[in-house]
């Protein structure tokens, strides 16, 4: 197979590094080859956390600008802000839900329009799948279940070499039982979501 | 059971490279591991630190690195198999220790895991500790992949055992902080109980035994050099004439652009994953089947300056090409697409880059930088500070550690910053040379590295000089390790003394010494303010346990603070304070209940006492 890869960009706390984490392990349940780098330094800070995961035979473990074949965000002006890891065969992938950051709060920086930012991501790359998965998370049981519908999301591309069941797995083994339920919903969830879009053209 | 105790020999698992590292120590058997934390080394040893919670492992949070070294020296020195833990700024700490250790030895095998941070994700500076390796005399490791570490660090132990000295294995972040497949090994218990043997004229080193000791050293790097030419480490595929020579991460770079590139028929490539010694016969070797060498390594020319050294004495004329013609930058990381175009321009192999997408025409995106935490303590003593000093003159040296983000808008405290400790000794030469008021910041674990020091030398001196300790009672910025002042019985820890910061800077002659508790504004302005007019040194220590952590201890009950219709929108809760539970809707300023910690310094900072806590349903 060709390798494929993913960048996955969120803010501190939405759970990117545990999305990172349960497609390594989807992958390896699937006997797919992965490695994966993550930057957290200050994630608990409310900083940037961006992870890359690298599918398939290239050893490389970070992924250059304009050599993503998947870009998901899970905050949407994160998205746009990560759009340099783009060429116009990139899929995208974002949540719709903004988390404005605090900068804006004090006056210096203005959130983009989500109309004008979903419009330029369509315009460049090859697809755009944009939701509120926030809402979709909600609807599953857990609020903080974001990660989990966006991988849903992802699954349903069928860009990445894993099957929705290995996916499912992985959530059991990696994320808390208490949770399981309101998980697996939350797959469901984004994985519906992404069909929805994928119809609609 | 902790989960790097689980898994079978040939098991694969997917690992973080510095799980990996870990796992390969108790595959190596260490009784012995020591550290300061630091980015991007924490994982390895806050795993150690669980570790030896449940297994024979000793292991110890030192209070800097060069205490870490010293520990982990008389531990391999008596028969105690050690690792010593550091990210590469604590090898500078850690260096006067290790240049002596050098010339003693060790008689069991002491690993030094020294984790650079090319780009500098979370450090000061992004020197190239490679230079270690020669300035020491000691042997260097380097992994590429996540995998190779595991093995690398008990082939380093091995080989510390073979030479009886220490070994430097050399990560970089994008080691330490990437995921990969490794398989895993038997798991050696450990022994973490030695014997010392005596033998004052070879271990005390007066110039006279250091004069026969670095004869000594001398010879163990000739003897180090002839294993680095046997090395499995140093290797060589392919045999074609376009050679490169390769290290780190950036060997996975080369080879997956050898493929892309479709180069495996044309290319040789040397990858050096024992750098020092650099194996002298084998490049010579290597460059005589080359018509052209292209060195791919991050940092400083390391490997060039070394392998054009060797073709000069080999009367070899090919082009060495790297860092000398400007192809590769000595800033920041490589990444593969920055290798494949440098690879093909080099080579002259045509091939067009994938089209980055045009990004001109995206709006400017507000920038997020990482912030205080909301209700972060560190924020209510940079307020009282900025309250106590209006309309003074001051200098605000600062320290490493979650509070050097006070130095951002709108608190914007911290006016120098170069090293752990740096806010205390800079803070004394600013006191001496001008004559503003020098008001310096460090936390509490930063203190005991390093600051402490300073500390005597501003009483000794008589530096005109108030010292802020924030004392939030763990060490925040690399995860909450432990340091010398926390409570370890509250942690459910036995075994541990305490170190009252109050007692120690008493101790040290500090005349004026105050504690503040500063989610009480009004009184932590006035006691600020007492301490900034005595002329001498003056100690404030700043006492709140770090929100953060607290939070995840479940410590506190919180209850979550709105702003009522009093509010007049003069939103001094935000120039003044910033804290990041506040969000701005429609016109008006209002609190996440979410992020909200109940601190309650914003209803004493608001002039119309808008802010109430949130009633209870």
């Amino acid at each position: 197979m060709d390798s494929i890869r993913l960048v996955i960009v969120a803010v501190g706390g939405q759970g990117n590094l545990l999305a990172s984490a349960v497609l390594g392990e989807a992958a390896l349940l699937s006997g797919v080859e992965v490695k994966m780098s993550e930057i957290h330094g200050m994630a608990q800070r409310g900083g940037v956390v961006e992870s890359a995961v690298v599918f398939g035979p290239a050893r490389s473990t970070i992924i250059s600008d304009g050599e993503a074949d998947v870009l998901m965000g899970f905050e949407p002006s994160e998205t746009l802000r990560a759009l340099k890891k783009c060429s116009p065969d990139t899929v995208v992938i974002t949540n719709l839900a903004p988390l404005p950051p605090f900068t804006v709060t004090i006056g210096r920086g203005k959130y983009p329009e989500l109309e004008t930012l979903q419009e330029l991501i369509r315009k460049k790359c090859a697809r755009l799948i944009s939701f509120d998965a926030v809402a979709l998370a909600k609807a599953s049981g857990n609020v903080l279940g974001v990660n989990i519908v966006l991988l849903g999301a992802l699954i349903r591309t069928g860009l990445i070499p894993i099957p929705p069941e290995s996916l499912k797995a992985a959530i059991e083994n990696r994320t808390k039982k208490a949770f399981l339920e309101s998980n697996l919903k939350a797959f469901e969830l984004g994985y519906g979501a992404a069909d929805g879009i994928a119809a609609a053209g | 059971m902790h989960k790097l105790r689980m898994g079978r020999a040939g098991d694969r698992v997917l690992m973080l490279g510095n799980e990996a590292i870990a796992r390969g120590g108790l595959e190596a058997g260490i009784g012995l591991g020591s550290t300061y934390p630091g980015t991007p080394s924490s994982e390895i040893s806050a795993n150690f630190f669980q570790l030896a919670q449940e297994t024979g492992l000793y292991f110890q949070y030192s209070t800097n690195e060069k205490v870490a070294l010293e520990v982990a020296a008389a531990a391999a020195n008596s028969g105690v198999r050690s690792m010593c833990i550091m990210k590469h700024v604590g090898m500078n700490v850690a260096a006067d220790a290790l240049m002596t250790l050098a010339y003693v030895g060790v008689k069991a095998g002491l690993v030094i895991i020294s984790a650079d941070d090319p780009y500098m994700f979370s450090s000061q500076n992004e020197q190239d500790n490679r230079y270690y390796g020669k300035l020491s005399g000691l042997p260097i490791l380097e992994p590429s992949t996540v995998s190779e570490a595991k093995q690398m660090v008990i082939d380093a132990f091995e080989l510390s055992e073979q030479l009886n000295e220490p070994v430097i294995l050399r990560t970089t972040t994008r080691i330490n902080h990437s995921n990969g497949i490794v398989e895993l090994g038997d798991i050696v218990s450990a022994e973490p109980k030695g014997d010392f043997k005596k033998d004052p004229f070879n271990y005390v080193t007066v110039p006279a035994v250091s004069r026969k000791l670095h004869v000594r050293l001398l010879e163990n790097i000739e003897r180090a050099t002839a294993l680095s030419e046997k090395s499995p480490h140093n290797r060589i595929t392919g045999t074609g004439p376009l050679g490169l020579i390769t290290n780190g991460v950036s060997d996975t770079y080369v080879c997956d652009a050898v493929s892309d590139l479709n180069l495996s028929d044309r290319t040789r490539i040397l990858r050096i994953g024992f750098s020092h010694p650099m194996p002298e016969k084998r490049i010579k070797e290597f460059l005589k089947g080359c018509e052209k060498v292209l060195v791919v390594e991050e940092g400083e020319p390391y490997m060039e300056e070394a392998v054009k050294a060797f073709a000069q004495e080999a009367q070899l004329t090919l082009p060495i090409l790297g860092k000398g013609k400007g192809l590769f930058s000595r800033l920041y990381e490589l990444d593969p697409k920055t290798v494949r175009t440098v690879m093909a321009n080099s080579f002259d192999i045509p091939y067009r880059p994938k089209a980055t997408v045009d990004t001109s025409d995206v709006p400017e995106i507000p920038a997020r930088p990482p912030t205080l935490c909301a209700g972060c303590s560190h924020r209510a003593t940079f307020y009282a500070v900025n309250k106590a000093t209006e309309g003074m003159d001051t200098i605000c040296p600062t320290d490493i550690g979650c509070y050097t983000l006070g130095f951002l808008p709108p608190l914007s405290v911290g006016d120098f910053l170069i090293c752990m400790g740096s806010s205390v000794g800079t803070g004394c030469g600013f006191s001496a040379t001008t004559d503003k008021k020098v008001i310096s910041f460090i936390g509490d674990s930063t203190f005991f590295h390093a600051g402490l020091n300073g500390l005597v030398n501003a009483v000794f001196n008589n530096h005109n000089l108030t010292l802020v300790i924030l004392d939030n009672g763990t060490t925040a910025m690399t995860g909450h390790q432990p340091n010398p002042g926390v409570d370890m019985e509250a942690l459910d820890l036995a075994g541990y003394g305490r170190v009252s910061i109050e007692k120690v800077v008493q101790a040290v002659g500090v005349e004026h010494v105050s504690v503040i508790y500063p989610y009480k504004v009004k009184k932590s302005i006035s006691v600020i303010k007492e301490a900034l007019a005595y002329p001498g040194v003056s100690v404030v220590i700043s006492r709140e346990d770090c929100v953060l952590f607290a939070k995840g201890a479940k410590k506190k009950k919180t209850r979550a603070f709105t702003i009522g219709s009093s509010c007049k929108n003069r939103r001094d809760c935000i120039s003044d304070l910033g804290c990041p539970a506040f969000f701005i809707e429609g016109d008006r300023v209002r609190i996440d209940p979410v992020l909200c910690t109940g601190c309650a310094v914003c209803a004493q900072v608001c002039p119309e006492n808008a802010i109430r806590p949130v009633k209870e349903a």
